[in-house]
Order: structure tokens, then C-alpha cells, then sequence
């Protein structure tokens, strides 16, 4: 490349990083300002936004429940998709296509659009079984479903699985072993990546509470915002720092060290995953 | 006379052999197709039937009339522009960003970086994004207030924040690092000996862009575009936290429907709109994948 | 056949001047002089990073030199952009544009010349014949053979009828039987053509077998330039002893232009060596076994450790008691021998370079 060119593609790449930098920092800096801001204009900076959280009524619960949704989606999703997945390759490869097709489903289908099918049955529910908020659960399997799927084919497709079961099973372990002792334990970032992403997600939701009226956090924190702007504003920041932090973690997770020469497979792959994944992503909270 | 006859003896041997075979191996996933029907497949029949059903009780697509209503139409012109604005605005500032990253180093800490961030920030969505722009450029927000004590009011024509435009200019916090991630691969599938070849073969930079990274990108591009486009499409969580009266978007006409009495007097013309919501991004969907797979030989 | 353009037209001469090129930490080329005859295939050979792809991209027009100059046919073309050299240029692998059939391919740079549509497919199709692709003009990048994929590369290249022809590695990406093929095809479509080449690869048998003239490249400068037997059989240092070939490292004595080793005197390719201790570089080739005659224990006696079939040569391996030795020889000569078998060292009197103990400049 000759010099000129590299000169103006350097002015180029400093333009974009800039100018897009100021747009995606804005706003997240805005809010911190928001959140520390006095009563009146003049009045010095305060945390009572930031303190308020912990006394005002309903966050607290609601808190808690989405953590607590977050938790059980994970645990549902994963009892219930991993030893499908692995059943599926082990015993009815002609099925792969069709659970990939089913677990992709629910992006085609918006969760605006889901709800509206998901009510007659939250009704049936909030009758018959239990008015809980945890019954939510049940429905954020199916939302997580695509990126958990996608996490977790990733991670089974790096396991020889065939040659691991039938090592397994010669030696004389049963499935419930095989899972719990083989599978699991051969894909931890996979299952860690599934499980990150569902909590990221149930904990940003909003759609499905508010519409089922149910009281998550989003529902909670948007509930605050029509009384107590700086208060809700710092329970967003609040969340939002953790869910970055969750996602973070992942996108490390994501992609462990590699020797050098690997290097441009890894990244390949990698490149390959993001873009699989990219696909899926962001649909749910919003 | 045999080569009719064997069909006929295989299927009429299939339901005893396979009959006995099926039951054992499809024990496995049992579990997860009775979830699935029941919470996937079962709220779609529920659209799906639904939609069918008329106020008055009977079948009719009575329903689906009610989308050609001028209120209704305007929420789906509404809602196609916004996506589509986001969308093509998304692509091409997502496009300029992962070329910028692209020609950095491969696996540097800029890369990295953006590259993680993006899949943080395309994430981001719903209450607290609707609540960072009014944060920012909210009346009493920090950049608004930055630029009014220099003279200058982006509100000369109104608050356009809570309107489309507003809605659009927020949607695109998100749709521009989900376009950063799709299209990175591609980019990425682009190989520097291509522009040494057009350079060696009497090219320059346009003819590069014109003949060989333009026609290699465009599909890729315009498949991405149409993920954003249903991407933003199906969002609802943002408008409903910026905007809290009318039915601005297709989505907030179905809330309206879910929450107002008017709603449960007319159960089917919610899941008619939820069915024209579906079907709108299922066809995007469709054309997004075999726009994808066209390319997928081209960039490896 | 006249693809490639008159024979006349592409036989230019090419010279590189005084090249230099620096990176940040380290210097690809070091005013690195080479001038291609006309018509001449030229092949630089060397370990990766001791700038041979760097001395053809500075050729090419793709990077810029720091000092020097590049002279096409008498004309100075250093700041001359890459798209106005007029330079055809085959690439190590993939560098087919994917979305273009074999055809396309070949007509682009012809498209470039604005070079009008029919001329545009008679030439093509007069290239694909010539590198014998006529059958596979209708096909994808994704649909061809690497082989395949280079011939089409090679087709392109020479579609432009260019002044100099260069191939960068052209051949390391393929298996080593069609490396061979292509090799031998690529020398004679050069040699049809008559254009004036520059190959670069790290390959030394492919150097050797395609250049009229090979020149051994380390750390950006040219340790020889010469026909490839002489490379072979007179490296002029011991770098390229050792990168082309393999080599017997034999402690000896330099004695007033030639060296003894092991009680045999052996002449120097440079006599003006100063005498004293030293390390004397053999050819596994120049070394023959005797299993007859005297084997009383001596400096040249050995035993058989190891035997090498290769196919028509052989390569065994003889212990010396202090040191090894390889000696290559005709599997048929080779067939007495075997692990254990007690045999007599000779070694053939050429001329060879001796390599003193201090210099770790010269160490690959």
C-alpha cells in the first residue's frame, strides 16, 4: 500500500472512531451525569438518585425477581437443550436440522408478536397453577433459545462427541454419566457463554412482563421513571453496568487464548461465531 | 411385477420395524418438543387461529381488514420507515466502522475492543437506551443543555426526540454495532491480493470498489441491511419506554390492544397484527439467509 | 502461438538499483542489485523474511522502496504507480476474484485497457488454451482445483501482455505432485512467451529446476545470482551451501588453499582462505562408500547407522565414530548397505567452502 493511500485511510479510521465513539459514549456519560445531578440547577452533585434505590418501594422486589428469573431460565434452558442437543447427534443426526430450525424460530417471530399468543396462556396459568412471577420463566426459555443454541453448537461441535460417548459407554458409564461427566465438563465456556447470555437477556427484558403484567426490573425501573427520573436513571445505569460487565466476561470467555500459529484459524473461527451469533443477536430487549 | 410389489413390502414392513425402533431413540427428545409445542408452537396456532376469529365470533379475515384502516396503515408505514431508515443509516455507519476495524491490525486491542463492545451495545435496548437519550438530548439533558448555552437549540422545530426521527436516531444505537458484527465476517473474507490483482491488472482504487469489493460486499450488505430492517422492525421495548401515548409503530398499536378495553373487545385484531408482524420478518429473515448463502463462497 | 503479445514486445530488461527498504524494526532489503536479461527467468530464493517477496513487491509497484530504483526496458519506473507498470503477477494462492468466472478473470485486466469486447474473448480464450484451461472457462474460483485456480491466476497475468511477469510463491500452496506439473508448465509457457520473470519462492529444488538464473537471498541481500548448477555445486558462501542442499559439516585444516579433512585433501572454491582450523562443507553426494578392500580402522572408516530409500537415490548415514556423515548415492549402489555394514568414506575432490568456527553471521 502506498503512503498517500495509508495517510488517508488513518484520517479515515480516526473520523469513524471518533465521530461513532462521542455517539455510543454520549449518551452512557449523560446518564451517569443525569443520575449525580442536585434538585435545582445550581445544586452541587449528590448521590441521593444512587441511594434512593435502596428505599424505594417495589425495585427491591423486582430486583430480586429478575435475578431469580435469570437464574431459572438458565438452569431450564440448559437441562432442557443440552441433553437434547447431544441425544440428537449421538442418536438422530437426521434430526439436527430440525431442532437448528426450531431453536432459530422464535427470531422470526417477534416478541411483540409472542406475547400476544403468550397471554391466553399466562392467563391459564395465573388461574390454574401459580400467579408468580417466576412462571415467566418458562416463556424467556423460548426467547434465549436461538443464542443459547448457538452457544452451545459451537461448543459441541469443538467436542469429538461420538468418540468421548463410546469411550464412555465402553468403560461402562450410563447416558446420565455421560452427560454429567463427560459432556458438561468438556464444554464449560460453551455452557458458561449459554448461560451469560440467557441471564443478560431475562435481565434487560421488558416486553413479556409488562404485556403479561408481570413486574421485572425494566417493568420496575420504567415504573420509577414516571415519579422519580434520577432514581431510575441510576437503576438503569446500575443494570446496565452489569449486564456490560456479564457480556464482557462472555466475549473473553468467548475466545480463549490461543497459540500464535493457531492464530488466524482462531480467528476465523471466532470471526465465524461472532457472525453466526450477530445474526441472533439483539432482538429480545427491546 | 416386483418393482411394484417392493415399495409395497417396504412401507407396509416400515410401521413394525420403525414403530418398535421409534419410541426408544426419540424418548430422548421428547421433553424438549412437548416444551415447544406448548410454549412456541401453541401461541403461534393461538395467532395463527385467532387472527382468524371476528369480533363477532365468527371466521372471517374481518381481522386483517381492520390493518387497511388509515390509523393502522400509517402505524405500519410508520414502522416500515423507521426500520428501513435505521436500517440503511445502521448498515452503511456499521459498514464505514467495521472497515475501519478491519484495516487495523487483525488481532489488535482495537479490534478487540469494538468488536466486544458491539456485541455489548447491540444488546442494549428497551428502558434504559430510551432513558440514555433523554439522558443526553432530553430537555433538561446534558448534550441538549451543552449546545442551548451556545446558542444552539436542535429543537427549533419541535421536540423531535420522542417522534420518529427521534426514535430512529436511538434505534441506531443499536443497529449500528449489530451491523458490525454481521458484516465483520465479510469484510474479513476480503483478501488483499484481490486489490493487488486489479492493481497489477491495471486497476485503481475505483475500479476496485466497482468491480471486484463492491459486487463481493453488495449481497453480503444488503442482506445485513435487511437483518437491521427486522432487527429494528420487531423492537417494541425502546418506543414503549420514549413513547407513552398513541400507537406511533405497529408494536405500540399492539399494546394499545393488549392493555385497553377496546383490546379485549376485539381479541383477534391483535393477533392479526402480530401475524402481519410475523410474516413481514419471517420474508426479511428468508432473503437475509439466501442473500448469506449466496456469498458464502466468495468470502471464506 | 502469440499470446503474451510478439515475443519481441515482452523480451525487456529489467534492473533493480541499490534497493532498500526498511520496516519499523527491521530491514527487508539492504541495497539489494539485480538485473534480469531479457526473456530471462530469474528466481530468488531464501528463508522467509530475507526479502525476496519484498524486492518482487517493490518490483511490482505495491510498495514503495526507501533508496533505489526500478528500471523497466530503460525507463525509470520507481514512482510509477502499480496499475500503470504494466506488470502481470501471479499470487501465492486465492488471489482469483470469487465472483467472476475463469474467463472474467482473465478478461479484467483486459477490461482495465478498455480493450474492446471481442478482442477481449479471443485473447482470453488464447490465453486459457495456452495454459490449457479451455475447458474450464465458465467456472468459479470455488469450482476449480488450487492447480486450477493458479493456471487461471497465470492466464490473467499474462492476459495484459505485460513487460515482466512475476510469481510470488506461486506453487506453495499445492500438493507436491501438481507442484512439479505446474512448475514445468509455468517454464514452458514462460519460455513460449519469451517474457523476462522474476520468481520468488523458498523452495529450492523449484528454483533450480525452472531459473535460467537463481539468486540466494539472506536478510535482504543476494548471497549469489547465478545458473542454478553453479549455485548448487560452487555456493559461493557457506548460507547458501546450506539452504541449497544438504551439506556434511566436516572439521578440517586449511593448508595452503585447500583443506584436509580426515586425511584427504580437498581444494577450495576461494584458495585465499588463511590456513588454520576449519569447518569444510560436503556434499552428501561427493561422499562414496567402499564395502571392499581396506576397512582396518582409520579416519575414514565408519559403520552404517541408517539407510534412507528416496527413490531413485538413496541416503545413508554413516557413524564416524566423532561425527556422522550423509552420503546420497544411486539406490542401486546403495543396496549392499545396510545398519551395521563397516565401509570406507571417499570424498570426491571439487572444490569446496570451508566455514571458520567465529562467524555466527553466516549460521542459517
Amino acid at each position: 500500500m502506498n503512503r498517500s493511500r495509508r495517510r488517508r485511510l488513518q484520517i479515515f479510521r480516526i473520523v469513524v472512531f471518533v465521530v461513532l465513539g462521542a455517539f455510543f459514549l454520549g449518551p452512557i456519560g449523560a446518564m451517569f451525569e443525569f443520575s449525580t445531578r442536585g434538585n435545582s440547577v445550581n445544586a452541587p452533585r449528590t448521590l441521593s438518585a444512587w441511594t434512593a434505590i435502596g428505599t424505594t418501594p417495589g425495585l427491591g422486589d423486582a430486583i430480586i425477581a429478575s435475578l431469580e428469573l435469570a437464574a431459572i431460565t438458565s438452569v431450564v434452558m440448559l437441562v432442557l437443550v443440552l441433553p437434547t442437543m447431544v441425544w440428537v447427534r449421538l442418536r438422530l443426526p437426521g434430526l439436527s436440522r430440525v431442532i437448528e430450525f426450531i431453536c432459530l424460530m422464535p427470531l422470526t417471530v417477534p416478541a411483540i408478536a409472542l406475547v400476544v399468543g403468550m397471554r391466553p396462556i399466562y392467563i391459564w396459568i395465573s388461574i390454574n397453577v401459580t400467579d408468580s412471577i417466576l412462571a415467566l420463566a418458562v416463556a424467556y426459555v423460548i426467547l434465549v433459545l436461538p443464542y443459547s443454541y448457538r452457544a452451545l453448537d459451537a461448543g459441541l461441535a469443538a467436542l469429538d462427541l461420538k468418540t468421548l460417548t463410546e469411550a464412555a459407554r465402553s468403560l461402562g458409564a450410563g447416558w446420565g454419566t455421560i452427560m454429567w461427566r463427560v459432556v458438561v465438563p468438556n464444554m464449560p465456556s460453551a455452557i458458561l457463554n449459554a448461560s451469560l447470555l440467557s441471564v443478560a437477556l431475562v435481565l434487560g427484558e421488558y416486553t413479556f412482563a409488562n404485556l403479561l403484567n408481570y413486574e421485572n426490573l425494566q417493568v420496575a425501573i420504567a415504573y420509577v421513571g414516571l415519579t422519580s427520573a434520577g432514581t431510575s436513571v441510576a437503576v438503569a445505569v446500575a443494570s446496565l453496568v452489569f449486564a456490560f460487565a456479564l457480556l464482557l466476561i462472555l466475549s473473553f470467555v468467548g475466545r480463549p487464548p490461543v497459540p500464535v500459529s493457531k492464530a488466524d484459524e482462531a480467528d476465523l473461527q471466532t470471526g465465524r461465531m461472532v457472525s453466526l451469533s450477530g445474526g441472533l443477536i439483539g432482538r429480545t430487549g427491546r | 411385477m416386483t418393482a411394484a410389489g417392493s415399495p409395497a413390502l417396504s412401507t407396509a414392513a416400515r410401521p413394525v420395524r420403525g414403530g418398535r425402533r421409534l419410541p426408544l431413540s426419540s424418548i430422548g427428545v421428547v421433553p424438549f418438543f412437548v416444551y415447544i409445542a406448548v410454549f412456541l408452537l401453541l401461541p403461534t396456532a393461538i395467532i395463527l387461529g385467532g387472527s382468524l376469529v371476528a369480533p363477532d365470533g365468527s371466521i372471517s379475515f374481518a381481522n386483517f381488514a381492520g390493518i387497511a384502516k388509515p390509523y393502522m396503515a400509517k402505524s405500519f408505514a410508520n414502522s416500515i420507515a423507521i426500520s428501513a431508515v435505521s436500517a440503511v443509516v445502521g448498515a452503511f455507519a456499521g459498514a464505514l466502522l467495521a472497515y475501519a476495524v478491519v484495516t487495523g491490525k487483525p488481532n489488535g486491542v482495537l479490534r478487540r475492543s469494538v468488536t466486544s463492545a458491539s456485541g455489548v451495545v447491540a444488546q442494549f435496548g428497551g428502558v434504559t437506551l430510551a432513558f440514555a437519550f433523554v439522558a443526553t438530548l432530553g430537555t433538561t439533558g446534558f448534550v441538549y443543555e451543552f449546545l442551548l448555552q451556545r446558542g444552539i437549540d436542535i429543537y427549533t422545530n419541535g421536540i423531535w426526540l420522542y417522534d420518529l426521527s427521534g426514535l430512529t436516531l436511538i434505534y441506531l444505537y443499536f443497529q449500528i454495532p449489530l451491523m458490525v458484527l454481521v458484516f465483520l465476517p465479510a469484510l474479513d473474507g476480503i483478501r488483499p491480493q484481490w486489490r493487488e490483482a486489479t492493481e497489477s491488472l491495471g486497476g485503481g482504487t475505483w475500479h476496485y470498489w466497482r468491480y471486484v469489493a463492491g459486487p463481493l460486499l453488495f449481497p453480503s450488505f444488503l442482506g445485513c441491511t435487511l437483518l437491521l430492517f427486522a432487527n429494528s422492525f420487531s423492537a417494541y421495548a425502546t418506543a414503549a419506554a420514549l413513547i407513552t401515548q398513541g400507537g406511533v409503530i405497529v408494536p405500540l398499536q399492539i399494546q394499545a390492544l393488549l392493555t385497553s378495553e377496546t383490546g379485549s373487545s376485539q381479541p383477534g385484531f391483535a393477533k392479526a397484527l402480530a401475524l402481519a408482524m410475523i410474516v413481514i420478518v419471517l420474508v426479511v429473515m428468508v432473503l437475509y439467509t439466501l442473500l448469506q448463502r449466496r456469498t458464502a463462497h466468495w468470502l471464506r | 502461438m502469440t499470446a503474451g503479445g510478439s515475443a519481441g514486445r515482452s523480451r525487456v530488461e529489467v534492473r533493480l538499483e541499490d534497493l532498500t527498504r526498511k520496516y519499523a524494526t527491521t530491514t527487508a532489503l539492504d541495497r539489494l542489485t539485480l538485473t534480469l536479461a531479457p526473456g530471462e527467468l530469474v528466481a530468488l530464493l531464501g528463508p522467509s523474511g530475507c526479502g525476496k517477496t519484498t524486492a518482487l513487491r517493490l518490483l511490482a509497484g505495491l510498495e514503495e522502496a526507501d533508496s533505489g530504483r526500478v528500471v523497466i526496458d530503460g525507463e525509470d519506473v520507481t514512482n510509477v504507480p502499480a496499475n500503470r507498470r504494466n506488470i502481470g503477477m501471479v499470487f501465492q494462492a486465492y488471489s482469483l476474484f470469487p465472483h467472476m468466472t475463469a474467463r472474467k478473470n482473465v478478461e479484467f485486466g483486459l477490461q482495465m485497457q478498455h480493450v474492446g469486447l471481442a478482442e477481449r474473448r479471443d485473447r482470453a480464450t488464447e490465453v486459457l488454451e495456452l495454459v490449457g484451461l479451455s475447458m474450464h472457462a465458465n467456472k468459479f474460483a470455488h469450482q476449480m482445483s488450487g492447480g486450477q485456480q493458479q493456471r487461471v491466476a497465470l492466464a490473467r497475468a499474462l492476459a495484459i501482455r505485460p513487460r515482466v511477469l512475476l510469481l510470488d510463491e506461486p506453487l506453495s500452496a499445492l500438493d507436491a505432485k501438481v507442484r512439479a506439473r505446474l512448475r514445468d508448465e509455468i517454464r514452458r509457457v514462460q519460455m513460449e512467451v519469451g517474457i523476462t520473470t522474476l520468481f520468488v519462492t523458498h523452495d529450492q529444488e523449484e528454483a533450480l529446476a525452472i531459473a535460467d538464473r537463481v539468486g540466494v537471498m539472506q536478510s535482504g541481500h543476494l548471497e549469489q545470482l547465478g545458473p542454478p548448477t553453479e549455485v548448487y555445486s560452487r555456493p559461493a558462501t557457506p548460507f547458501v551451501a546450506d539452504f541449497v542442499g544438504l551439506t556434511n559439516r566436516i572439521k578440517g585444516v586449511v593448508r595452503d588453499g585447500s583443506v584436509d579433512v580426515r586425511g584427504e585433501s580437498i581444494p577450495l572454491v576461494h584458495p585465499d582462505v588463511a590456513d588454520g582450523p576449519a569447518t569444510a562443507l560436503i556434499r552428501p553426494e561427493a561422499v562414496s562408500l567402499a564395502t571392499n578392500g581396506d576397512l582396518a580402522d582409520g579416519p575414514l572408516v565408519g559403520i552404517v547407522i541408517a539407510v534412507a530409500f528416496l527413490g531413485a537415490t538413496s541416503r545413508v548415514t554413516v557413524d564416524l565414530g566423532d561425527t556422522t556423515v550423509l552420503a546420497q548415492m544411486p539406490t542401486s549402489a546403495a543396496t549392499l548397505l545396510k545398519a551395521g555394514t563397516k565401509v570406507r568414506l571417499a570424498m570426491r575432490t571439487d572444490p569446496v567452502l570451508v566455514q571458520r568456527e567465529e562467524p555466527a553471521t553466516t549460521a542459517p
